[in-house]
């Protein structure tokens, strides 16, 4: 019979694989300043919406 | 409630005040919202695939009801906040097209091979299903490809952008896509089968928590729910980190996407939303007394296919302007043409692909395999 990993090991297997991109990521790009970052709430912040969606081409 | 989920939810709350520390607090807001979607939608077990399945095989329109729910009253605040603010808030409005509706139509198929859609895959992938984590990885490679060839395949024919809000304004647009609305959810109705009508309690719930969230990310992100773009952006940083010269391709060597690429991934939006969402549906599922049983096991040809799959997903959403969260549920709840055509299309590869599932994922022995 073929071994079956449990969910438990296979979700911690993604969470690794999530950290280790983040991680690097940040090791690559450092980390963005925190003291000059966009205000909570879009709306109502007065700023133009700078993010990208999956509708843009 | 049990220390097991105290403790799991102490995580999620030191996840979202560490990213709000790291990359401030719109960031952390979009972390905890990310976490919110992956609470409902694995808790309360609201999807896309599984109910879209349901109806196609068993005439059940319980889920698919709860989904049309959720859109409308999503739609019904967005629309006003889109009008009220549109120098703050964007829509997910993109031009039907060739690619865009044959994209779809993969989508639909491919969703149906591995019962995953964009959060779907992530919400299996986090509540420990072997086969959502296989096409979570070809989901990043496929969407990151997918932004390689987008020009061409946008250069096959499409039209202008057209929204509700283009053909008769905000408030208009808003009862015409109500209506819209209206008028499936009465066909689905009409077409299920007797005691497959009315939602159950749990979907009425997930159906408002989730429009919920859907309203929450617009008013911090400035733009709609979505999946595909930080699975993209993600596929595109490992490949530049391989050694791919990105520069000259038309989609990342546009400003926007030139900057996200040298930028840290908790800068972009819809990547902070699909990690929250991830870690949601794996606390979730550590919340649960049992876990759940494992995915029953595919032979190499089953995973191979599970992969492909995967990939087309990615690959497929990248084209159709979204997946079932950006295209479907966000571009309909904000007015866009192509949300609709996108429904059609992937509701109708969904037929396609579940003749196709028990070819693809050929089991190590006979028996089903969990979604």
């Amino acid at each position: 019979m073929t071994a079956r990993p449990s969910r438990p090991l296979v979700g911690l297997m993604a969470l690794a694989i999530l950290a280790t991109v983040i991680a690097w990521d940040a090791a690559r790009t450092g980390l963005p300043d925190p003291f000059s970052t966009p205000a909570p709430f879009a709306l109502g912040s007065g700023a133009a919406p700078e993010g990208a969606h999956c509708s843009g081409g | 409630m049990s220390m097991r989920r105290i403790g799991l939810g102490l995580v999620a709350l030191v996840l979202v005040l560490g990213v709000t520390l790291a990359a401030g607090p719109r960031a952390g807001l979009l972390v905890g919202v990310g976490i919110g979607f992956g609470l409902v939608l694995e808790g309360l077990r609201f999807g896309f695939a599984g109910p879209w399945r349901m109806m196609i095989v068993e005439r059940d329109a319980r889920g698919l009801l709860a989904q049309l729910l959720a859109i409308g009253v999503t739609a019904a605040v967005a629309f006003p906040l889109l009008a009220a603010a549109p120098g703050e808030l964007q829509a997910a409005h993109a031009p039907v097209g060739l690619a865009m509706i044959g994209g779809a139509f993969v989508f639909g198929a491919a969703m149906m091979v591995v019962m995953g859609c964009g959060s779907g895959t992530l919400v299996n992938a986090g509540s420990g299903n072997m086969i959502g984590l296989v096409a979570l990885l070809g989901f990043v490679a496929g969407s990151f490809l997918g932004t390689l060839h987008l020009g061409w395949w946008t250069g096959l024919g499409s039209l202008p952008v057209i929204s509700a809000q283009s053909i008769a304004g905000a408030q208009g647009g808003l009862w015409l896509t109500l209506v819209a609305l209206g008028l499936v959810a009465a066909f689905l109705v009409w077409r299920a089968a007797p005691g497959k009508r009315l939602p159950a309690a749990r979907l009425w719930w997930a159906a408002g928590l989730i429009a919920g969230l859907a309203i929450l990310n617009l008013m911090i992100a400035g733009q709609p729910w979505g999946i595909v773009y930080g699975l993209g952006l993600w596929g595109a940083k490992v490949a530049q980190a391989g050694g791919a010269d990105l520069a000259a391709n038309a989609f990342w060597g546009a400003p926007g996407n030139a900057a996200r690429l040298d930028a840290s991934i908790l800068t972009d939006i819809t990547s902070l939303t699909n990690i929250g969402l991830l870690v949601g549906a794996f606390l979730v599922m550590r919340g649960r007394a049992a876990p759940g049983a494992p995915v029953a096991p595919l032979a190499a040809r089953g995973w191979a296919g599970v992969l492909v799959a995967g990939l087309l997903l990615g690959y497929s959403a990248r084209l159709a302007f979204g997946c079932n969260v950006g295209a479907f549920f966000s571009g309909i709840s904000t007015g866009s043409l192509h949300g609709w055509m996108w429904f059609a299309a992937a509701f109708a590869g969904s037929v396609w692909g579940l003749k196709l599932r028990p070819l693809l994922l050929v089991p190590a022995r006979a028996q089903g395999v969990a979604a």
